[in-house]
């Protein structure tokens, strides 16, 4: 697969980054290169925080990516800021749970995924991050969904009491993108 | 080894311990923290010394003290904090001391910005503080490029018995990628700190450190003694990388650190579309590679030589010297913590291209 | 509307109107509005510069509605003295953090306060670097953990807590210094008094003032906004006791000093 890009963007505190960084790890994980760029400063304290994934076969070289291939979009500000910057024919994730417009653009691929209520369903209040990477994974096929699972278990396995709902979370979201965009294979 | 995926900021410390050096000394500031919590954590586990100094200004003076000792130590910090180092750093060249000082850059002056800037070039090259001496610069452009160069720095610090910076834009901080760490780390064989160490005076004359010469022709001396390290630098330690460069490009770009990755995805992108463009990336800003730029600027086909920093055209001076007015230098950049992206570097090649008398300048 | 009605609260005019950055449950904006008040009621805002610190109150400047200086790290009381040397007739300020005055600006404060430079500094003391993402601070407490801290602040290694107060008021010079806390509302009353006296000193061109007040960080010590208040009553007012250290009403020039 060429280079693919991800922006994920939130609040501070919904778990923009480790969702990220569990992209990379199963990136690395499949042997691809990598690069992980957060956002940082005081914004990141009850602002938008957000931060941009590149996996590639190739070696990287710009970690600054204005036009992604995917946005995953956790809050109404950062709908507006980054819906309008995905790269024409890209995937645009949308938490329908805490934003409740959608893009009107007809060049890409928009998924509304109820993160926050999945994740409050499962008892797991936190998660929606979770889901939203399940949902990354079934909708672009950048990474294969066991990887993610192995490299989730493997980071967040100290959590043990969350794992089992992470990982049902996990495939929730994915199934949930399968479904929607017509795919076959589930998990 | 095992590749892992590191932050920045944490692959530095690590690099660092795992070249022997278990000694650091820091005072906070954004963007390079985790250095400092990363060493908090790490060295009481190899037993090494860690402490958060009172001021930028007490840790460039704590590295000097521990210098002193012959054993390895190091600090990291930001533009400000590194401008309040400028003091111990003047000391310590003076003084001949090998110490290894990180500066994750912000944007400046003053208190600027948190964001990555590449806007410290003048400071880290042409010495920083008083007095006649120069740094051993070094400019990572990836993670994986910071821990080899942070491995080889103190060996180079104790080679010339020089400080050695390495500077890196706060990208280079906060980003993770993956790297490896060597599973031995292997140095060329020096002659021992012990020579010139303070170690106490058993059975020895008594040393000092100083960089005080109230002798004017010993003053001299210790001048030109620095100068001589400066030119052996200049023939020994010239890092650089060329990327596409190939005879029938027009056009020649001088970039480093990050920014030198943007221009290398700007550059693939073009050369898809069948424009050529060849990159000059410096890894050793001190001592400069002036004659292999010149050597590229001058080939036949190069219409213009294009420098592009997160700077307001700083390293530009040093290439107009190294070309010496035989081919036009132009220059782009953004600062402030706006970092130009590919398109914005293709633009302006683009530009360039089409018309070669072009002055761009800024954003 | 009731004829009766009054206004009983409002905010001063010192105050902008805006949405301050600090996070919810730091007293930083509690103290902010106390220093408006005062500057509302002694009638001096348009006469004060305030001189902005490097720390989460770099920002100050947006909140207060007075003329605004803004320092390096640590070094606002002397931009203060520079600034105050050369117009004695207007009320100059410092707001500084515990790292900031603390820590890297430790001699510019001692500085000031020893030459009893007529201006007022509000110190802010929260155990903690805020701004930096919570690494140790002089003020931290015995084993409380911070990022530069990660066992907890070992004393053996890194001595104990400063206290600004009494080590400021250990100098001779008689200056007007107070320690008070803001995480009740009989505190906050308190801090007030104390904070007024500070400006009146000045506005009298008596001595240097000082009020050192404890504040929380709850994003930083990892606590809800409850449990940070009662920490400050628990952790930090038995190491840092409040009162007033020093007082030019009733400062004695020790023997051998005239
Ligand atoms: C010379 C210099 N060193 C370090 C910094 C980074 N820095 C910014 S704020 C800060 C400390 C803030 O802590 P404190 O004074 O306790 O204030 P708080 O944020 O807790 O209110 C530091 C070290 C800087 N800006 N300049
Ligand atoms: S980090 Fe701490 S001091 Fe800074 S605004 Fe937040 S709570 Fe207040």
């Amino acid at each position: 697969m060429a280079q693919y890009e991800v922006t994920l963007a939130g609040f501070g505190g919904q778990g923009i980054m480790t969702a990220g960084q569990l992209l990379a790890y199963s990136g690395m994980a499949e042997g691809r290169k990598v690069v992980w760029l957060p956002s940082y400063g005081p914004e990141m304290r009850g602002g938008t925080a957000y931060c941009t994934v590149v996996v590639s076969p190739d070696r990287i070289g710009s970690p600054i990516i204005n036009n992604p291939t995917c946005c995953c979009v956790f809050n109404r500000p950062s709908f507006d800021k980054f819906a309008p910057r995905v790269r024409p024919g890209g995937l645009l994730l949308v938490n329908s749970s805490l934003i409740d417009v959608e893009s009107d653009r007809t060049d890409i691929t928009q998924l509304l995924v109820p993160a926050n209520d999945m994740a409050m369903k499962a008892g797991n209040p936190k998660a929606a991050n979770i889901v939203i990477l399940g949902a990354l994974i079934g909708a672009s096929e950048v990474l294969s969904y066991k990887v993610v699972e192995k490299t989730m278990k493997e980071k967040l396995g100290g959590k043990k009491d969350l794992l089992p709902s992470n990982i049902k979370l996990l495939r929730e979201g994915y199934n949930l993108a399968r479904k929607e965009l017509g795919k076959k294979e589930k998990v | 080894m095992a590749k892992i995926l590191m932050k920045g900021n944490e692959a530095i410390a690590e690099a660092a311990i795992k070249a022997g050096c278990v000694n650091y000394f820091c005072y906070p500031i954004t963007p390079q923290n985790e250095v400092g919590e990363y060493m908090a954590r790490r060295l009481p586990e190899v037993g090494g010394a860690f402490l958060q100094g009172e001021s930028e200004v007490a840790v460039g003076n704590m590295l000097f003290g521990a210098a002193s000792t012959g054993q390895r130590v190091f600090t990291t910090s930001s533009s400000p904090g590194i401008s309040l180092m400028q003091e111990s750093i003047s000391y310590m060249a003076g003084a001949h001391l090998p110490v290894v000082i990180v500066n994750i850059m912000r944007g400046g002056p003053g208190l600027g910005g948190i964001l990555p800037a590449q806007s410290d070039y003048f400071q880290a090259t042409k010495g920083g503080g008083h007095g006649d001496y120069r740094l051993l610069v070094l400019a990572p452009s990836t993670i994986q490029e910071a821990v080899d160069l942070m491995m080889l720095s103190f060996h180079l610090a104790e080679k010339y018995r020089n400080p050695v910076m390495i500077i890196g834009d706060g990208m280079i901080g906060q980003m993770m990628e993956p790297v490896e760490f060597p599973e031995h780390h292997e140095e060329p064989e020096l002659p021992s700190n012990d020579l010139w160490a303070i170690t106490g005076a058993k059975g020895r004359e008594p040393r000092v450190i100083k960089s005080l010469f109230l002798d004017p022709k010993l003053l001299d001396d210790n001048s030109w003694n620095l100068y001589d390290k400066y030119a052996r630098m200049e023939r020994e330690e010239i890092r650089f990388e060329s990327y596409r460069i190939k005879p029938k490009n027009k056009i020649l770009i001088v970039s480093y650190g990050t920014m030198a990755r943007i221009c290398q995805t700007a550059i693939d992108e073009l050369e898809k579309d069948g424009v050529s463009v060849g990159l000059f990336r410096p890894i050793t800003l001190f001592p400069f590679p002036s004659k292999q730029i010149a050597k590229e600027a001058k080939k036949k086909n190069i219409e213009n030589v294009l420098v592009i920093e997160m700077s307001t055209a700083q390293m530009k001076e040093d290439v107009d010297l190294a070309v010496l007015g035989a081919k036009p230098v132009k220059f782009y950049g953004e600062t402030g913590g706006l970092v130009p992206s590919p398109d914005a570097v293709k633009e302006q090649i683009m530009k360039l291209i089409k018309n070669p008398n072009d002055e761009l300048k800024r954003r | 509307m009731n004829e009766d009605a009054r206004t009983l609260f409002s905010r001063p005019e010192s105050l902008n109107e805006v949405v301050t950055h600090y996070c919810p449950g730091c007293t930083h904006g509690v103290i902010h509005r106390l220093v408006a008040e005062v500057l509302d009621e002694l009638g001096v805002r348009e006469n004060t510069v305030g001189v902005a610190p490097v720390g989460c109150s770099v920002f100050i400047y947006k909140y207060l509605g007075t003329d605004f200086l803004e320092a390096p790290h640590g070094r606002a009381p002397a931009l203060a003295t520079g600034f105050k040397r050369l117009r004695p007739d207007m009320m100059v300020f410092t707001y500084q953090g515990d790292g900031d005055l603390a820590s890297i600006g430790m001699g510019e404060i001692v500085h000031a306060a020893n030459r009893g430079e007529k201006i007022t500094t509000i110190f802010v003391n929260n155990a903690v670097y805020g701004m930096t993402g919570g690494q140790m601070a002089p003020t931290t407490m015995p084993g409380q953990v911070t990022t530069t801290s990660p066992g907890g602040r070992n004393v053996n290694d890194t001595g104990y807590p400063i206290r600004v107060a009494e080590l400021l008021s250990a100098l001779v010079t008689p200056n007007y210094i107070e320690r008070v806390a803001v995480h009740t509302p009989q505190h906050i009353i308190k801090a007030k008094q104390a904070i007024r006296k500070a400006f009146t000193y000045q506005k009298e061109g008596r001595c240097f003032s000082l009020v050192e007040v404890l504040s929380t960080c709850p994003t930083n010590w990892g606590k809800t906004t409850e449990e940070s208040l009662d920490w400050v009553e628990s952790r930090m007012v038995p190491y840092f006791p409040l009162g007033c250290y020093k007082d030019p009403e009733t400062a004695e020039v020790p023997d051998g000093a005239v």
